[in-house]
C-alpha cells in the first residue's frame, strides 16, 4: 500500500500523579483523543478549565476514514483557532451529482448562497484531522495529552468520578468531576456502565478503497445507483487532498469481507471503474456494514457521552463526526458554567436532551438514506427504481432522490433553554437555530459574524440608521456594559448600518446580517456560546433579556 | 384541510378503467409492477398533501392483510 502520509507516534509520559503514586481529583476527565474529544478539550482550554485527555492509543486515526467535514463543524473548529488549517488542507467541495446507469439524474448544491466565511463541506483524511487538533491542544497548558492509558473501569461516587487508568507502567486511578466519553462506536465506557446502545443494524456491506491517482475528475461528491462498471450496486467517487480519492463500492450482504479486502479483488473493481489505462495505488482499503444506534439519554450522572459513543449512523450523509463535534460544542460551555458555580447542575440536561433530539434527527435522515440505497424489499425497490427512472425527467422526482442527506446542523426547536417568540420574525433564525453568518467590518477590518460569536454568551443590538435618531441609546448601552460585566461571560456587538464610531460594533456592510436576522432598527438578538440563538426581540427590554439569560443557563 | 375524495369524479368511468388495463398490455408481471410504481409517483406528486395520501394508503390496506 502506498503511504501519503507519516504517522506521528505520540510517547507515553507517566503523568505526575502516577509517579508519585497520588490520587488526583482533575475537574474534567475525556476519554479518547478522537475529533470529538479533542474538539471538547480544545474548547475547555478556550474557557479556561483544565482538562486531561485518556486515549489508549498513541498516533492519529489510522486510515482516512471519516473524509467530509461540514460547515457546522468547520465553525466549530474555526471558533477554536483551528478551522483554517483544515479548510487550507482540505478539498473545498458544495456540489453533489447522482447518476442512474450512465446518466446524471440528479445535482445539489450544500451553499447556494454568498456569503459566508466557511464552506459548505471540506474532504480531509481523518489523520490529517486529527494531527491538527493535537498539534493545537499541544499548544495549550490547559490540555493534558495523555498517551496509552487505556480506562478500564469508571465508578460513580456521589460527587465524582473514579477511573482506573492502564498504563505501560501500570494501573493507577484517576478522579475526575466529570468524565465525558469520547471513545467511540465501540466505547467500552458504554459497556462498563451497562448501557443499552439500541437501534437498527443493516444487512449490507461496502467496500472503501482510497486510491492515490493523478485524476481530473472535479472537487465534487459523485454518487452512482447501478452504474456501467458496477451493475445493480451503488458506487461513489469523491477527492480528498494530496492525490487521493475515496471510492466506495456497495457489495450486498453475502459478500465475504476478508475476501473482499485483497488487492486481487480491489483492483479489478477500481479499474472497472476509472479504466485500466489509469494508473493508481491502493493508500487504504475497509469493508464495512453498519448501523443506526443511540443512548437513550447522553448523561448518566457524572458521565456524559459525545461523538459515536452516544450516537452512531450510517456513513450517508456524512453525519458521523459532524454531529460528534456539535456534542462538544453543546456539552463544554454548559459543563464549564456548572464547574464555576455559575449554573445548575441540571443545566446538563438539557446538553442530552438538545443532542439526543439532534442524533434522532441524523439517524432519521441517515435510515432513510440507507432505505433508498439498500432497499429492504422487492416492493422498496421498486419504488426506488421508479424514482430513479422518473427523475431523469420529472423534476419532482428528483427531490425523492436519496443518496445521502448530508449532514446540517440541528435546530433545537423544543429546547427549554430557548425563550419563545413575542415578537414576529421572517427567516430561518428563530431560538434554537444555529447562528448563520454573514460579513461584517469590525475594529475596522473586514471579518464575520462567526468570528464575534467567540464562545460567551452574544448580544447583537440592531442600531438604529441615520433617520431614527441615535445609533444605541445610552441606557440600553448602559443596561448591556452591566450584563457584560456580570458573571456569565458575554459581549454585546451593535450592528451598524456603515460605520459609527461604537466600541464592538458589527458593520454590516453588505447588508447580509440585517436580511437573514430579519433585523430592525433597535433588534435584540441573544446567542448562545455555541452559536445558537437563545431569544430575539424587536425592542431591547432589560429585564426580558436577563430572563432569557436566566432560562438559557437552566436557572 | 384537503380530504380524500371518494365520491365518485369520472365523467365516464368507463373509459378510465380500460385507459388503465389497456397500459398494461403486452406487460410482463415486472414490467406492470414498474409502471404501477411510477405512476403512484406521479399522481401522490399531483396531489402533493400528504394527508391525503396518507388516508388513500391507509384505506388501499384495508383488507390487504
Amino acid at each position: 500500500m502506498h503511504a501519503t502520509f507519516s504517522y506521528p507516534k505520540y510517547s507515553f509520559i507517566p503523568s505526575e500523579e502516577q509517579r508519585t503514586g497520588s490520587v488526583r481529583r482533575h475537574p474534567v476527565v475525556v476519554i479518547g483523543a478522537g475529533p470529538v474529544g479533542l474538539t471538547a478539550a480544545l474548547d475547555f482550554a478556550r474557557k479556561g478549565v483544565p482538562v486531561v485527555v485518556l486515549d489508549a492509543e498513541d498516533t492519529v486515526s489510522v486510515g482516512s476514514r471519516a473524509v467530509c467535514y461540514a460547515k457546522r463543524a468547520l465553525e466549530v473548529w474555526d471558533r477554536l483557532g483551528v478551522g483554517r488549517r483544515m479548510i487550507d488542507k482540505g478539498v473545498v467541495w458544495k456540489i453533489g451529482k447522482v447518476f442512474n446507469g450512465d446518466r446524471m439524474v440528479y445535482q445539489f448544491d450544500l451553499l447556494p448562497e454568498p456569503d459566508h466565511k466557511i464552506p459548505a463541506f471540506i474532504n480531509l483524511q481523518q489523520y490529517y484531522l486529527e494531527d491538527f487538533l493535537v498539534t493545537q491542544a499541544r499548544e495549550s497548558d490547559l490540555i493534558d495529552l495523555r498517551w496509552l492509558s487505556r480506562v478500564i473501569s469508571a465508578k460513580q461516587e456521589a460527587d465524582h468520578v473514579v477511573l482506573q487508568v492502564e498504563t505501560p507502567d501500570g494501573v493507577h486511578a484517576v478522579e475526575a468531576d466529570w468524565v465525558i466519553a469520547c471513545d467511540g462506536a465501540k466505547s467500552s465506557v458504554r459497556k462498563m456502565l451497562g448501557l443499552e446502545f439500541q437501534g437498527e443494524v443493516f444487512k449490507d456491506r461496502f467496500l472503501i478503497a482510497d486510491v492515490v491517482m493523478k485524476a481530473d475528475f472535479p472537487a465534487e461528491r459523485w454518487f452512482w445507483f447501478d452504474p456501467p462498471f458496477h451493475r445493480k450496486q451503488s458506487a461513489l467517487l469523491h477527492m480528498q487532498p494530496d492525490n487521493v480519492w475515496r471510492l466506495d463500492f456497495q457489495l450486498g450482504w453475502d459478500a465475504d469481507p476478508e475476501e473482499e479486502k485483497k488487492p486481487e479483488r480491489v483492483i479489478p473493481r477500481v479499474q472497472a471503474m476509472l479504466g485500466a489505462d489509469t494508473p493508481f495505488e491502493l493508500e487504504w482499503v475497509s469493508v464495512y456494514t453498519f448501523q443506526c444506534r443511540r443512548l437513550e439519554r447522553f448523561r448518566h450522572g457524572r458521565i456524559l457521552f459525545a461523538g459515536d459513543s452516544a450516537h452512531q449512523v450510517s456513513p450517508f450523509g456524512a453525519r458521523g463526526a459532524n454531529s460528534g463535534v456539535p456534542d462538544a460544542d453543546n456539552l463544554v460551555w454548559k459543563l464549564a458554567l456548572v464547574l464555576e458555580g455559575k449554573a445548575p447542575e441540571s443545566l446538563l440536561d438539557s446538553y442530552s436532551d438538545e443532542r439526543v433530539a439532534a442524533a434522532k434527527e441524523n439517524i432519521l435522515n441517515s435510515t432513510r438514506s440507507t432505505d433508498f440505497i439498500t432497499p429492504k424489499s422487492e416492493m422498496s425497490r421498486v419504488f426506488r427504481d421508479a424514482v430513479l427512472e422518473l427523475a431523469v425527467d420529472q423534476p419532482f422526482a428528483r427531490s425523492l432522490v436519496n443518496s445521502g442527506r448530508l449532514s446540517t446542523p440541528t435546530t433545537y426547536t423544543d429546547s427549554p433553554l430557548n425563550t419563545p417568540d413575542g415578537d414576529a420574525f421572517a427567516g430561518r433564525m428563530v431560538p434554537g437555530a444555529p447562528a448563520t453568518d454573514a460579513p461584517v467590518e469590525r475594529n475596522g477590518q473586514p471579518g464575520w459574524l462567526m468570528e464575534a460569536l467567540d464562545g460567551r454568551f452574544t448580544v447583537l443590538y440592531a442600531a438604529a440608521s441615520d433617520d431614527m435618531g441615535g445609533p444605541v441609546p445610552a441606557e440600553v448601552a448602559e443596561a448591556l456594559d452591566d450584563l457584560a460585566a456580570g458573571p456569565l461571560p458575554l459581549a454585546w456587538h451593535a450592528v451598524t448600518d456603515r460605520r459609527r464610531g461604537i466600541a464592538g460594533e458589527l458593520v454590516d456592510c453588505a447588508g447580509r446580517l440585517r436580511e437573514r436576522y430579519d433585523l430592525t432598527p433597535g433588534s435584540v438578538y441573544l446567542i448562545r456560546p455555541d452559536q445558537h440563538i437563545a431569544a430575539r426581540w424587536r425592542r431591547f427590554d432589560a429585564a426580558a433579556l436577563s430572563a432569557a439569560l436566566d432560562r438559557a443557563t437552566g436557572r | 384541510m384537503a380530504k380524500l375524495m371518494t365520491e365518485q369524479r369520472f365523467a365516464s368511468p368507463d373509459d378510465v378503467y380500460q385507459m388503465l388495463i389497456d397500459s398494461h398490455r403486452d406487460l410482463t408481471p415486472d414490467q406492470s409492477t414498474r409502471l404501477n410504481a411510477k405512476l403512484i409517483l406521479l399522481l401522490a406528486n399531483h396531489i402533493g398533501d400528504a394527508e391525503v395520501l396518507a388516508e388513500a394508503l391507509r384505506v388501499a390496506r384495508q383488507g390487504v392483510e
